[in-house]
Protein backbone atom coordinates (compact mmCIF):
# COMPACT_ATOMS: atom_id res chain seq x y z
CA UNK A 1 0.00 0.00 0.00
CA UNK A 2 1.13 3.54 -0.79
CA UNK A 3 -0.06 6.18 1.65
CA UNK A 4 0.14 9.90 2.35
CA UNK A 5 0.55 10.67 6.06
CA UNK A 6 -0.33 14.00 7.60
CA UNK A 7 1.47 13.89 10.94
CA UNK A 8 1.53 16.41 13.80
CA UNK A 9 5.11 17.46 14.54
CA UNK A 10 5.96 19.44 17.65
CA UNK A 11 9.48 19.96 19.02
CA UNK A 12 8.51 20.10 22.71
CA UNK A 13 5.70 21.13 25.06
CA UNK A 14 6.33 24.85 24.53
CA UNK A 15 6.97 24.83 20.78
CA UNK A 16 4.27 25.60 18.25
CA UNK A 17 3.56 22.44 16.28
CA UNK A 18 2.45 21.97 12.70
CA UNK A 19 1.40 19.23 10.30
CA UNK A 20 4.01 17.58 8.10
CA UNK A 21 3.19 15.48 5.04
CA UNK A 22 5.03 12.25 4.29
CA UNK A 23 4.76 9.72 1.44
CA UNK A 24 5.23 6.08 2.34
CA UNK A 25 5.34 3.13 -0.04
CA UNK A 26 5.00 -0.66 0.05
CA UNK A 27 3.21 -1.00 3.39
CA UNK A 28 1.75 -4.44 3.95
CA UNK A 29 -1.99 -4.44 4.67
CA UNK A 30 -1.24 -6.98 7.40
CA UNK A 31 1.12 -4.71 9.32
CA UNK A 32 -0.16 -2.90 12.37
CA UNK A 33 -0.55 0.86 12.46
CA UNK A 34 2.45 1.23 14.77
CA UNK A 35 4.58 -0.95 12.47
CA UNK A 36 3.63 1.43 9.68
CA UNK A 37 4.93 4.37 11.78
CA UNK A 38 8.08 2.34 12.51
CA UNK A 39 8.56 2.04 8.75
CA UNK A 40 8.02 5.79 8.38
CA UNK A 41 10.65 6.49 11.05
CA UNK A 42 13.12 4.16 9.35
CA UNK A 43 12.53 6.04 6.13
CA UNK A 44 13.03 9.40 7.88
CA UNK A 45 16.28 8.31 9.51
CA UNK A 46 17.74 6.84 6.32
CA UNK A 47 16.64 9.66 4.01
CA UNK A 48 19.80 11.61 3.18
CA UNK A 49 18.22 14.03 0.74
CA UNK A 50 16.25 16.00 3.33
CA UNK A 51 18.35 16.69 6.45
CA UNK A 52 15.60 18.78 8.11
CA UNK A 53 13.04 16.00 8.33
CA UNK A 54 15.48 13.45 9.74
CA UNK A 55 14.10 13.45 13.25
CA UNK A 56 11.84 10.36 13.68
CA UNK A 57 8.23 10.83 14.78
CA UNK A 58 7.87 10.38 18.56
CA UNK A 59 4.88 8.29 19.63
CA UNK A 60 3.87 6.30 22.71
CA UNK A 61 3.80 2.51 22.67
CA UNK A 62 4.75 -0.37 24.93
CA UNK A 63 3.24 -3.86 24.89
CA UNK A 64 1.72 -3.72 21.38
CA UNK A 65 -0.78 -6.32 22.55
CA UNK A 66 -3.66 -3.98 23.33
CA UNK A 67 -3.44 -4.32 27.10
CA UNK A 68 -1.02 -1.71 28.46
CA UNK A 69 -2.83 1.49 27.49
CA UNK A 70 0.33 3.23 26.38
CA UNK A 71 -0.45 3.83 22.70
CA UNK A 72 -2.73 6.69 21.77
CA UNK A 73 -3.12 8.60 18.46
CA UNK A 74 -6.14 10.33 16.99
CA UNK A 75 -6.33 8.80 13.52
CA UNK A 76 -8.55 10.21 10.78
CA UNK A 77 -10.78 11.90 13.32
CA UNK A 78 -11.20 9.00 15.73
CA UNK A 79 -9.38 7.94 18.90
CA UNK A 80 -7.40 4.73 18.18
CA UNK A 81 -8.49 4.96 14.54
CA UNK A 82 -11.25 3.46 12.41
CA UNK A 83 -12.04 0.22 14.22
CA UNK A 84 -14.17 -0.77 17.22
CA UNK A 85 -12.90 -1.60 20.72
CA UNK A 86 -9.21 -1.72 19.89
CA UNK A 87 -6.10 0.22 20.77
CA UNK A 88 -3.93 1.77 18.03
CA UNK A 89 -1.42 -1.09 18.21
CA UNK A 90 -4.22 -3.51 17.32
CA UNK A 91 -5.33 -1.41 14.35
CA UNK A 92 -4.21 -2.93 11.06
CA UNK A 93 -3.46 -1.27 7.76
CA UNK A 94 -6.13 -3.37 6.01
CA UNK A 95 -8.61 -0.89 7.53
CA UNK A 96 -7.26 1.68 5.05
CA UNK A 97 -7.21 1.81 1.26
CA UNK A 98 -4.25 2.12 -1.06
CA UNK A 99 -3.62 5.80 -1.80
CA UNK A 100 -5.39 7.06 1.35
CA UNK A 101 -4.33 10.19 3.20
CA UNK A 102 -4.19 9.48 6.94
CA UNK A 103 -4.30 12.32 9.47
CA UNK A 104 -2.43 11.43 12.67
CA UNK A 105 -2.79 13.72 15.68
CA UNK A 106 -1.94 13.47 19.39
CA UNK A 107 -4.68 13.40 22.08
CA UNK A 108 -5.92 16.98 22.41
CA UNK A 109 -6.95 18.08 25.89
CA UNK A 110 -6.05 20.62 28.50
CA UNK A 111 -5.22 17.78 30.90
CA UNK A 112 -2.95 16.05 28.35
CA UNK A 113 -0.25 18.49 27.18
CA UNK A 114 1.87 17.39 24.22
CA UNK A 115 5.41 16.32 25.19
CA UNK A 116 6.71 15.86 21.66
CA UNK A 117 5.08 15.11 18.29
CA UNK A 118 2.38 12.51 19.04
CA UNK A 119 3.30 11.87 22.70
CA UNK A 120 1.15 13.42 25.40
CA UNK A 121 1.61 13.66 29.16
CA UNK A 122 -1.07 11.56 30.84
CA UNK A 123 0.15 12.06 34.41
CA UNK A 124 -3.18 13.71 35.17
CA UNK A 125 -4.73 10.21 35.28
CA UNK A 126 -2.09 9.07 37.79
CA UNK A 127 -2.84 12.11 39.94
CA UNK A 128 -6.55 11.27 39.92
CA UNK A 129 -5.75 7.70 40.95
CA UNK A 130 -3.41 8.86 43.71
CA UNK A 131 -6.19 11.03 45.13
CA UNK A 132 -8.45 8.07 45.93
CA UNK A 133 -8.25 5.15 43.50
CA UNK A 134 -7.09 2.65 46.12
CA UNK A 135 -8.25 0.81 49.23
CA UNK A 136 -6.68 1.22 52.67
CA UNK A 137 -5.80 -2.24 53.96
CA UNK A 138 -3.11 -3.75 56.13
CA UNK A 139 -0.50 -5.48 54.07
CA UNK A 140 0.81 -8.86 55.04
CA UNK A 141 0.21 -12.34 53.75
CA UNK A 142 -2.11 -12.55 50.77
CA UNK A 143 -5.60 -13.39 52.06
CA UNK A 144 -7.29 -16.61 51.03
CA UNK A 145 -8.84 -16.17 47.58
CA UNK A 146 -12.36 -17.16 48.59
CA UNK A 147 -12.39 -15.72 52.12
CA UNK A 148 -14.92 -13.07 51.01
CA UNK A 149 -17.63 -14.52 48.77
CA UNK A 150 -18.65 -12.15 45.95
CA UNK A 151 -21.67 -12.66 43.68
CA UNK A 152 -20.94 -13.52 40.06
CA UNK A 153 -22.77 -10.51 38.61
CA UNK A 154 -20.99 -8.04 40.92
CA UNK A 155 -17.62 -9.64 40.20
CA UNK A 156 -18.28 -9.42 36.46
CA UNK A 157 -19.33 -5.77 36.63
CA UNK A 158 -16.28 -4.87 38.72
CA UNK A 159 -14.06 -6.70 36.25
CA UNK A 160 -15.66 -4.83 33.33
CA UNK A 161 -14.82 -1.54 35.04
CA UNK A 162 -11.34 -2.77 35.93
CA UNK A 163 -10.59 -3.48 32.27
CA UNK A 164 -9.89 0.26 31.84
CA UNK A 165 -6.28 0.59 30.72
CA UNK A 166 -6.13 4.35 31.29
CA UNK A 167 -5.21 5.17 27.68
CA UNK A 168 -7.16 8.44 27.65
CA UNK A 169 -9.25 7.81 24.53
CA UNK A 170 -12.34 8.89 26.49
CA UNK A 171 -10.84 12.33 27.18
CA UNK A 172 -9.44 12.61 23.66
CA UNK A 173 -12.74 11.85 21.96
CA UNK A 174 -15.03 13.80 24.31
CA UNK A 175 -16.08 17.15 22.88
CA UNK A 176 -15.60 18.58 26.39
CA UNK A 177 -12.38 16.65 27.20
CA UNK A 178 -14.14 15.13 30.19
CA UNK A 179 -12.43 12.37 32.18
CA UNK A 180 -15.67 11.00 33.61
CA UNK A 181 -15.47 7.55 32.00
CA UNK A 182 -11.96 7.00 33.38
CA UNK A 183 -12.87 8.21 36.88
CA UNK A 184 -16.12 6.25 36.77
CA UNK A 185 -14.41 2.98 35.92
CA UNK A 186 -11.85 3.48 38.67
CA UNK A 187 -14.59 4.29 41.21
CA UNK A 188 -16.80 1.42 40.03
CA UNK A 189 -14.17 -1.30 40.13
CA UNK A 190 -13.72 -0.65 43.85
CA UNK A 191 -17.20 0.47 44.88
CA UNK A 192 -18.72 -2.78 43.61
CA UNK A 193 -16.52 -4.98 45.79
CA UNK A 194 -16.69 -5.37 49.60
CA UNK A 195 -13.03 -4.37 49.99
CA UNK A 196 -13.62 -1.02 48.35
CA UNK A 197 -17.18 -0.31 49.36
CA UNK A 198 -16.73 1.35 52.75
CA UNK A 199 -14.39 4.01 51.38
CA UNK A 200 -16.47 4.67 48.27
CA UNK A 201 -17.96 7.95 49.49
CA UNK A 202 -14.58 9.43 50.38
CA UNK A 203 -13.12 8.09 47.14
CA UNK A 204 -15.78 9.60 44.85
CA UNK A 205 -15.31 12.93 46.63
CA UNK A 206 -11.53 13.00 46.32
CA UNK A 207 -11.33 11.77 42.73
CA UNK A 208 -13.96 14.20 41.41
CA UNK A 209 -12.27 17.10 43.20
CA UNK A 210 -8.94 16.13 41.62
CA UNK A 211 -10.52 15.66 38.17
CA UNK A 212 -12.09 19.16 38.35
CA UNK A 213 -8.83 20.67 39.58
CA UNK A 214 -6.81 19.27 36.66
CA UNK A 215 -8.86 21.13 34.05
CA UNK A 216 -10.93 18.35 32.49
CA UNK A 217 -14.32 19.32 31.10
CA UNK A 218 -17.83 18.57 32.31
CA UNK A 219 -19.57 15.44 31.06
CA UNK A 220 -22.60 16.20 28.86
CA UNK A 221 -23.51 12.54 28.37
CA UNK A 222 -22.88 12.50 24.63
CA UNK A 223 -21.70 8.90 24.97
CA UNK A 224 -18.76 9.26 22.55
CA UNK A 225 -16.30 7.93 25.17
CA UNK A 226 -18.12 4.63 25.46
CA UNK A 227 -18.01 4.09 21.68
CA UNK A 228 -14.31 4.93 21.33
CA UNK A 229 -13.15 3.18 24.53
CA UNK A 230 -10.88 0.28 23.46
CA UNK A 231 -12.29 -1.78 26.33
CA UNK A 232 -15.93 -0.85 25.69
CA UNK A 233 -16.49 0.48 29.21
CA UNK A 234 -20.14 1.35 29.70
CA UNK A 235 -21.69 4.72 30.60
CA UNK A 236 -23.51 2.83 33.36
CA UNK A 237 -20.36 3.28 35.41
CA UNK A 238 -20.71 7.06 35.06
CA UNK A 239 -24.25 6.76 36.43
CA UNK A 240 -22.81 4.82 39.39
CA UNK A 241 -20.14 7.48 39.93
CA UNK A 242 -22.86 10.17 39.92
CA UNK A 243 -24.82 8.13 42.47
CA UNK A 244 -21.77 7.69 44.68
CA UNK A 245 -20.95 11.38 44.45
CA UNK A 246 -24.50 12.59 45.12
CA UNK A 247 -24.75 10.17 48.06
CA UNK A 248 -21.42 11.47 49.35
CA UNK A 249 -22.73 15.03 49.33
CA UNK A 250 -26.45 14.88 49.93
CA UNK A 251 -26.41 12.04 52.51
CA UNK A 252 -23.09 12.48 54.28
CA UNK B 1 -22.98 22.33 50.29
CA UNK B 2 -21.29 25.24 48.53
CA UNK B 3 -18.39 22.96 47.68
CA UNK B 4 -20.85 20.47 46.20
CA UNK B 5 -22.53 23.13 44.06
CA UNK B 6 -19.14 24.25 42.77
CA UNK B 7 -18.09 20.75 41.72
CA UNK B 8 -18.66 19.58 38.15
CA UNK B 9 -21.29 17.02 39.16
CA UNK B 10 -22.96 19.53 41.51
CA UNK B 11 -23.52 22.01 38.69
CA UNK B 12 -24.81 19.25 36.42
CA UNK B 13 -27.10 18.10 39.24
CA UNK B 14 -28.82 21.50 39.26
CA UNK B 15 -28.88 21.49 35.45
CA UNK B 16 -30.74 18.17 35.31
CA UNK B 17 -33.14 18.95 38.19
CA UNK B 18 -34.12 22.30 36.68
CA UNK B 19 -34.41 20.65 33.26
CA UNK B 20 -36.75 17.94 34.53
CA UNK B 21 -38.83 20.60 36.29
CA UNK B 22 -39.11 22.57 33.04
CA UNK B 23 -40.17 19.36 31.29
CA UNK B 24 -43.17 18.98 33.66
CA UNK B 25 -44.11 22.57 32.79
CA UNK B 26 -43.94 21.75 29.08
CA UNK B 27 -46.26 18.76 29.53
CA UNK B 28 -48.87 20.84 31.39
CA UNK B 29 -48.53 23.62 28.82
CA UNK B 30 -49.06 21.19 25.93
CA UNK B 31 -52.15 19.65 27.52
CA UNK B 32 -53.73 23.10 27.95
CA UNK B 33 -52.76 24.20 24.43
CA UNK B 34 -54.26 21.07 22.92
CA UNK B 35 -57.70 22.43 23.95
CA UNK B 36 -57.34 24.74 20.93
CA UNK B 37 -57.53 21.64 18.72
CA UNK B 38 -60.54 20.12 20.46
CA UNK B 39 -62.86 23.10 20.66
CA UNK B 40 -62.99 25.51 17.71
CA UNK B 41 -65.35 27.87 19.57
CA UNK B 42 -62.43 28.62 21.90
CA UNK B 43 -64.50 28.40 25.10
CA UNK B 44 -62.57 25.40 26.46
CA UNK B 45 -59.15 27.00 25.88
CA UNK B 46 -60.31 30.33 27.32
CA UNK B 47 -61.54 28.60 30.48
CA UNK B 48 -58.19 26.82 30.83
CA UNK B 49 -56.19 30.01 30.23
CA UNK B 50 -58.36 31.88 32.73
CA UNK B 51 -57.89 29.11 35.29
CA UNK B 52 -54.11 29.23 34.86
CA UNK B 53 -54.06 33.02 35.16
CA UNK B 54 -56.14 33.16 38.33
CA UNK B 55 -55.42 29.92 40.23
CA UNK B 56 -53.48 30.70 43.46
CA UNK B 57 -51.33 27.53 43.13
CA UNK B 58 -50.21 28.62 39.67
CA UNK B 59 -49.41 32.08 41.04
CA UNK B 60 -47.03 30.43 43.52
CA UNK B 61 -45.52 28.11 40.88
CA UNK B 62 -44.97 30.93 38.38
CA UNK B 63 -41.95 32.50 40.13
CA UNK B 64 -40.58 28.99 40.81
CA UNK B 65 -40.80 28.34 37.08
CA UNK B 66 -38.93 31.57 36.39
CA UNK B 67 -36.22 30.45 38.83
CA UNK B 68 -36.09 27.10 37.03
CA UNK B 69 -35.49 28.82 33.71
CA UNK B 70 -32.86 31.15 35.19
CA UNK B 71 -30.99 28.27 36.90
CA UNK B 72 -31.06 26.15 33.77
CA UNK B 73 -29.78 28.97 31.54
CA UNK B 74 -27.24 30.21 34.10
CA UNK B 75 -25.65 26.79 34.59
CA UNK B 76 -25.78 26.06 30.84
CA UNK B 77 -23.64 29.16 30.28
CA UNK B 78 -21.24 28.35 33.16
CA UNK B 79 -20.76 24.72 32.06
CA UNK B 80 -20.43 25.53 28.36
CA UNK B 81 -17.92 28.33 28.96
CA UNK B 82 -15.73 25.94 30.95
CA UNK B 83 -16.05 23.21 28.34
CA UNK B 84 -14.88 25.63 25.66
CA UNK B 85 -11.55 26.03 27.50
CA UNK B 86 -10.72 22.35 27.92
CA UNK B 87 -9.23 21.81 24.45
CA UNK B 88 -6.89 24.74 23.71
CA UNK B 89 -5.62 23.16 20.45
CA UNK B 90 -8.38 21.59 18.42
CA UNK B 91 -8.28 18.57 16.12
CA UNK B 92 -7.65 18.93 12.41
CA UNK B 93 -10.04 16.11 11.61
CA UNK B 94 -12.78 14.87 13.91
CA UNK B 95 -15.49 12.30 13.19
CA UNK B 96 -17.82 12.74 16.14
CA UNK B 97 -20.85 11.67 14.17
CA UNK B 98 -19.68 8.10 14.51
CA UNK B 99 -19.79 8.10 18.30
CA UNK B 100 -22.48 10.55 19.42
CA UNK B 101 -25.76 12.08 18.25
CA UNK B 102 -25.90 15.55 16.73
CA UNK B 103 -28.33 16.85 19.33
CA UNK B 104 -26.16 15.66 22.23
CA UNK B 105 -23.26 17.70 20.87
CA UNK B 106 -25.32 20.82 20.19
CA UNK B 107 -27.41 21.18 23.33
CA UNK B 108 -26.27 24.76 23.94
CA UNK B 109 -27.07 25.89 20.39
CA UNK B 110 -30.44 24.13 20.52
CA UNK B 111 -31.01 25.80 23.89
CA UNK B 112 -30.24 29.20 22.36
CA UNK B 113 -32.77 28.58 19.57
CA UNK B 114 -35.38 27.57 22.15
CA UNK B 115 -34.56 30.63 24.27
CA UNK B 116 -34.92 32.96 21.26
CA UNK B 117 -38.24 31.34 20.49
CA UNK B 118 -39.26 31.68 24.14
CA UNK B 119 -38.65 35.45 24.09
CA UNK B 120 -40.78 35.80 20.92
CA UNK B 121 -43.47 33.55 22.39
CA UNK B 122 -43.66 35.43 25.71
CA UNK B 123 -43.86 38.77 23.87
CA UNK B 124 -46.63 37.41 21.62
CA UNK B 125 -49.01 36.09 24.24
CA UNK B 126 -47.97 35.90 27.90
CA UNK B 127 -46.88 39.54 28.09
CA UNK B 128 -50.13 40.79 26.53
CA UNK B 129 -52.39 38.62 28.68
CA UNK B 130 -50.51 39.34 31.88
CA UNK B 131 -49.44 42.97 31.55
CA UNK B 132 -50.25 45.12 28.54
CA UNK B 133 -53.60 43.67 27.43
CA UNK B 134 -54.86 43.53 23.87
CA UNK B 135 -58.13 44.53 22.23
CA UNK B 136 -58.58 40.98 20.90
CA UNK B 137 -58.68 39.74 24.52
CA UNK B 138 -61.71 41.95 25.22
CA UNK B 139 -63.75 40.47 22.34
CA UNK B 140 -66.85 38.66 23.62
CA UNK B 141 -65.77 38.42 27.27
CA UNK B 142 -67.97 35.97 29.20
CA UNK B 143 -67.96 36.13 33.04
CA UNK B 144 -64.58 37.90 33.04
CA UNK B 145 -62.93 35.12 30.99
CA UNK B 146 -60.69 36.84 28.45
CA UNK B 147 -60.69 35.72 24.84
CA UNK B 148 -57.14 34.30 24.74
CA UNK B 149 -58.26 31.93 21.96
CA UNK B 150 -58.95 34.84 19.63
CA UNK B 151 -55.57 36.44 20.40
CA UNK B 152 -53.70 33.18 19.68
CA UNK B 153 -55.57 32.14 16.55
CA UNK B 154 -55.57 35.64 15.01
CA UNK B 155 -51.81 35.72 15.38
CA UNK B 156 -51.31 32.44 13.57
CA UNK B 157 -53.90 33.16 10.86
CA UNK B 158 -52.49 36.62 10.08
CA UNK B 159 -48.81 35.77 9.74
CA UNK B 160 -47.17 32.79 8.08
CA UNK B 161 -43.77 33.67 9.54
CA UNK B 162 -45.15 33.35 13.07
CA UNK B 163 -46.35 29.83 12.23
CA UNK B 164 -42.92 28.97 10.77
CA UNK B 165 -41.15 30.43 13.82
CA UNK B 166 -43.29 28.27 16.10
CA UNK B 167 -42.58 25.14 14.07
CA UNK B 168 -38.82 25.81 14.14
CA UNK B 169 -38.96 26.47 17.89
CA UNK B 170 -40.83 23.19 18.41
CA UNK B 171 -38.31 21.19 16.38
CA UNK B 172 -35.37 22.69 18.29
CA UNK B 173 -37.14 21.89 21.55
CA UNK B 174 -37.75 18.32 20.40
CA UNK B 175 -34.08 17.78 19.52
CA UNK B 176 -33.08 19.31 22.86
CA UNK B 177 -35.40 16.96 24.74
CA UNK B 178 -34.30 13.93 22.72
CA UNK B 179 -30.89 14.06 24.38
CA UNK B 180 -31.87 15.59 27.70
CA UNK B 181 -34.42 13.17 29.13
CA UNK B 182 -32.03 10.22 29.57
CA UNK B 183 -29.11 12.57 30.18
CA UNK B 184 -30.86 14.20 33.16
CA UNK B 185 -31.53 10.83 34.78
CA UNK B 186 -27.97 9.68 34.05
CA UNK B 187 -26.61 12.76 35.85
CA UNK B 188 -28.84 12.01 38.81
CA UNK B 189 -27.37 8.51 38.85
CA UNK B 190 -30.64 6.89 37.80
CA UNK B 191 -29.53 4.74 34.90
CA UNK B 192 -28.16 1.30 34.21
CA UNK B 193 -28.08 -1.10 31.28
CA UNK B 194 -31.84 -1.66 31.40
CA UNK B 195 -33.00 1.84 32.34
CA UNK B 196 -30.80 3.46 29.74
CA UNK B 197 -32.74 1.69 27.00
CA UNK B 198 -36.08 2.51 28.64
CA UNK B 199 -35.19 6.16 29.21
CA UNK B 200 -33.91 6.72 25.67
CA UNK B 201 -37.18 5.26 24.38
CA UNK B 202 -39.15 7.52 26.73
CA UNK B 203 -37.02 10.44 25.50
CA UNK B 204 -37.92 9.64 21.90
CA UNK B 205 -41.64 9.47 22.69
CA UNK B 206 -41.57 12.62 24.85
CA UNK B 207 -39.67 14.65 22.25
CA UNK B 208 -41.95 13.55 19.40
CA UNK B 209 -45.11 14.26 21.43
CA UNK B 210 -43.92 17.66 22.64
CA UNK B 211 -42.32 18.87 19.41
CA UNK B 212 -45.12 17.41 17.28
CA UNK B 213 -47.84 18.75 19.57
CA UNK B 214 -46.50 22.28 19.77
CA UNK B 215 -45.85 22.41 16.03
CA UNK B 216 -49.26 20.99 15.17
CA UNK B 217 -51.26 23.71 16.95
CA UNK B 218 -50.18 26.75 14.85
CA UNK B 219 -50.23 24.62 11.67
CA UNK B 220 -53.72 23.36 12.46
CA UNK B 221 -55.05 26.84 13.21
CA UNK B 222 -53.52 28.30 10.05
CA UNK B 223 -54.50 25.47 7.71
CA UNK B 224 -58.05 25.07 9.05
CA UNK B 225 -58.59 28.82 8.56
CA UNK B 226 -57.67 28.45 4.89
CA UNK B 227 -60.09 25.57 4.19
Amino acid sequence: MDLTLKVWRQENAKAKGKFEKYQIKNISPDSSFLEMIDALNEQLIQDDKDPVAKEPVAFDHDCREGICGMCSLYINGRAHGPDEEITTCQLHMRKFKDGDTIVIEPWRANGFPVIKDLMVDRQAFDKILQSGGFISANTGNAPDANAIPIGKDKAEEAMDAASCIGCGACVATCKNSSAMLFVASKVSQLALLPQGKHESVKRAHAMIAKMDELGFGHCTNTGACEVECPKGISLDHIARLNREFLAANLMP
Amino acid sequence: MLKFLNSSIGKKFLMSLSGLFLLTFLLVHLILNSFILFDSSGALFNQAAHFMATNPIIKVVEPVLAIGFILHIFYAIILTLHNLTTRPVGYDKQKLGHSSSWSSRNMFILGLVVLTFLVIHVANFFWKIKFTGDELLEHGVVDGVENAYLLVTTFFIDWWWIVITYVIGSIALGLHLFHSVWSAFQTLGFSNQLWRRRLTLIALVVSIVIAGGFALIPLWVKISSML
